[in-house]
């Protein structure tokens, strides 16, 4: 137990437990001291110095980020002093910088920018040597701009201490220091996952996603094609965010209706296939349960999972579901059963999915995925990319009035919603799989004990008098951690689940980015993103998969029965491995559950 | 290419592997390796520090922040005569700059550079200890002093005549 002690800022006293450093105990009385290498969920770095203070006593200032506090400490965050010297921290870095802010992809969502505001630096006095580096354009998803980098370690912590991917390092020193991935390979042929964590924690421009938005303008204006919509279910979770809304409004009315504002004739909706991966998904652990396949059977709708599982893990190829994504479900669907519906070419059909993720764009670009020749999905934008086009095409998103999604691939039952958040797919896989295996309805359908952000969750359940051990991993490290002990122990769970972010799909590489002083990926942010996807559950009269009437439509219509041919042939897909190996260090190796 | 496939290197590399992961504290064994390496092979090839990180568990984006933050680790293929240029305090008082210039447009190369026919590679080097002849350059540990530019070029160009009379 922390002791209670007694310090002061600014002059005034405050009694505050011990166990804190600085900035902990000034955020809580209600100083923001300015921060800038500083994240709650990683090590501290101390790199950029811009969380100075002035403690009495001490000659020099201090950073709060790392300094702790002391009974009787005397602590000054606001000093004229202090003031310039942070000042010239600030100005030290836009010394480097292009400073072409007016067009920036992140103009008005820039860290670096809100804190020069905030100290009051109108005017550049004088401008150093910059740096000059090539952008890496080579991923399809996560694009690389060392120019806007100001070396605050924060993607390299984030993707090396809470992915574990070890993609990124700060290569070389001083003024050439440059962040990239080893022997400065492109990133498209990198182990990075495509995940896109570097994009959310970065401060500034120096990540983004691979932008579709002009491509997507300009086909939409093709009088030519069909176009066609679906969107994630955490994209309703999550956008209002960007439109300044406090987390957790669920936007789904406003979403379908600017859809349709923005020209496409179909909306759809991911849930949808989300039920539909549900029916495959829970078939095929079932046929593997009860005929000695492969177990644990793994989970494969998560893009940046399947890339990091092919690099890191080849060894669980054969555990890994076979199931496409709910995506590529939806894509297939659409060009298939969809265009045949409305009696259209596949090839005039614009399939377009409104993702929470970096890694949809990866995935979307898989050969493995093609079927007839075509690809599912044709363009993939995020959150924060169709965000950005509902403003650019003046649409007034917090007024329009609500629409719904169209059928026959837009109605969804509560388990489709409930992806979206850790352990959903788990959760509504159960609820299926249950009365798939005997026959009963199971009753108490929301299974607390995968819910929420532990990185690793464990449940058990039982099915006609077996017992099933299920797993649950968020976040590519915890996954990591959760994999070390199936390699040891493989007879341990029979169903695992692994998302690649943090808090599942709500935490998304596309999300909105964090609001004027929130954090990045703050755990009370995901948890009112998952709650709104609980809560929409909760709202539906169906909230099992198999009771979505479009879903036992479509296969009465088209697919037979789970695991048929043609559902082999549209719904399912392999995966193989791949180079580079991925490696995670001995010391991360088994760190257990 | 043969070189690098040269098994006697790699069973000496892997031994040597073998023998310091016995200690704990990886990073500093990490750098041992690294020297090992470049000992072997003369510099830090790609393929071998993919060896490096699958045997030591070491992902290589560690050992390539490692690598390049070192000025001592060559990331490339050394040429047959090493020229270090001083840019200690005396040596770039008295023009150091101005020889690195010189350096840079004979050779047609930039620091930490080869040269295409594999003859040059270019360094700079912290004080080299001879500031009474400054501005000096150090070549295959030889030290020339009191340089300008004629000089310079004079001295580069006996290494090219030797070279070619050793083809001859
Ligand atoms: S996208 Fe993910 S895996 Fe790739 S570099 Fe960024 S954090 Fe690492
Ligand atoms: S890329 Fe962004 S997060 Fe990474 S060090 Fe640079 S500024 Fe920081
Ligand atoms: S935030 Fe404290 S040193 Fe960067």
């Amino acid at each position: 137990m922390a002791e209670e002690i007694t310090i002061s800022i600014n002059t005034k006293e405050y009694k505050v437990a011990s166990d804190q450093t600085i900035m902990q105990a000034a955020d809580k009385l209600g100083f923001h001291i300015p921060r800038l290498c500083y994240h709650p969920k990683l090590s501290i770095e101390g790199a950029c110095r811009v969380c100075i203070v002035q403690v009495e006593g001490m000659q020099n200032y201090v950073a709060s980020c790392s300094y702790p506090i002391s009974d009787g400490m005397k602590i000054h965050t606001n000093t004229q002093d202090l003031r310039r010297a942070r000042r010239d921290i600030i100005e030290l870095i836009l010394d480097n910088h292009p400073l072409d802010c007016h067009t920036c992809e992140r103009d008005a969502n820039c860290e670096l920018q809100r804190l020069a505001a905030s100290m009051g630096i109108h005017a550049r006095h004088f401008e150093g040597e910059k740096k000059h580096y090539e952008k890496d354009l080579s991923s399809d998803a996560v694009i690389r701009d060392p120019d806007k980098c100001i070396l605050c370690g924060r993607c390299v912590r984030m993707c090396s201490e809470i992915q574990q991917v070890h993609n990124l390092t700060q290569a070389y020193r001083g003024f050439s220091t440059v962040v990239m991935p080893a022997y400065n390979m492109p990133m498209g042929e990198s182990v990075c996952t495509a995940c896109g964590q570097c994009i959310n924690v970065c401060p500034t421009a120096a990540f983004l996603e691979k932008n579709y938005t002009q491509d997507l303008f300009e086909k939409l204006n093709d009088p030519d094609t069909v176009k066609v919509v679906q969107f994630a279910p955490s994209v309703r979770a999550a956008i209002g965010e960007a439109f300044g809304l406090a987390p957790g409004r669920n936007m789904e009315g406003e979403l379908v209706a600017s859809f349709r504002k923005l020209g496409f004739d179909y909306v759809f909706d991911t849930q949808f296939a989300a039920d539909l991966t549900i029916m495959e998904e829970a078939s095929e652990f079932l046929e593997r349960f009860q005929n000695n396949g492969k177990l644990p059977m793994i989970t494969s709708c998560s893009s940046a999972w399947m890339k990091c599982m092919e690099q890191f893990y080849p060894d669980l190829i054969d555990n890994i579901s076979t199931c496409k994504s709910p995506m590529s479900m939806q894509g297939a669907i659409t060009k298939s059963y969809f265009a045949k519906k409305i009696g259209v070419d596949p090839k005039k059909i614009l399939s377009v999915a409104v993702m929470c993720c970096t890694a949809k764009k990866y995935e979307a670009s898989r050969p493995e995925l093609i079927v007839d020749g075509m690809r599912g999905v044709d363009i993939v934008v995020t959150t924060r990319e169709i965000a950005w086009m509902i403003k650019s095409a003046g649409i007034d998103f917090l007024n329009i009035e609500h629409e719904e999604a169209d059928h026959p691939l837009g109605m969804s039952s509560g388990a489709g919603a409930i992806f979206g958040a850790t352990g959903g797919v788990m959760e509504a896989a159960i609820r299926t799989a249950y009365e798939l295996y005997t026959g009963q309805t199971l009753v108490d359908i929301e299974i607390e004990d995968i819910r929420g952000l532990q990185g690793v969750k464990e449940g058990r359940l039982e099915i006609d008098g077996q017992e099933i051990r299920v797993a649950v991993a968020h976040g590519l490290g915890n996954a990591n951690n959760l994999l070390e002990t199936v390699r040891k122990d493989p007879t341990r769970y029979h169903f695992i689940e692994i998302m690649g972010c943090p808090g599942g799909c709500v935490g998304g590489g596309g999300q909105p980015y964090a609001q004027v002083n929130a954090i990045p990926l703050d755990d009370v942010a995901l948890k009112k993103r998952a709650e709104a996807l609980y809560d929409l559950d909760r709202s539906k009269t169906i909230r099992r998969s198999h009771e979505n009437p479009d879903i036992q439509k479509l296969y009465k219509e088209f697919l037979q029965r789970p695991l048929s041919a043609v559902s082999h042939k549209y719904l399912h897909t392999h995966y193989k491995a791949k180079m580079p190996v991925g490696i995670v260090p001995k010391t991360e190796r088994g760190s257990g559950v | 290419m043969t070189q690098i496939v040269n098994e006697d290197k790699k069973n000496e590399l892997y031994a040597f592997m073998d023998e310091v992961s016995q200690e704990r504290r990886s990073n500093s064994y990490l750098i041992a390796v690294l020297h090992k390496v470049q000992q072997l092979y003369g510099y830090l090839p790609q393929e071998v520090m993919d060896q490096v990180a699958e045997k030591m568990e070491i992902p290589t984006s560690h050992i390539w922040g490692v690598a390049t933050f070192y000025h001592y680790f060559n990331l490339k293929p050394i040429g047959k005569n090493i020229v270090s240029v001083c840019m200690g305090t005396a040596c770039y008082v008295k023009g150091a700059d101005k020889m690195l210039l010189t350096l840079k447009k004979e050779l047609g190369i930039e620091i930490g550079e080869t040269t295409e026919d594999k003859l040059f590679t270019l360094q700079e080097a912290r004080c080299l200890g001879a500031c009474g002849i400054a501005p000096v350059m150090m070549i295959n540990g030889k030290i020339y002093g009191e340089l300008d530019s004629k000089k310079t070029v004079d001295i580069i160009n006996q290494y090219r005549k030797a070279a070619q009379t050793d083809i001859e």
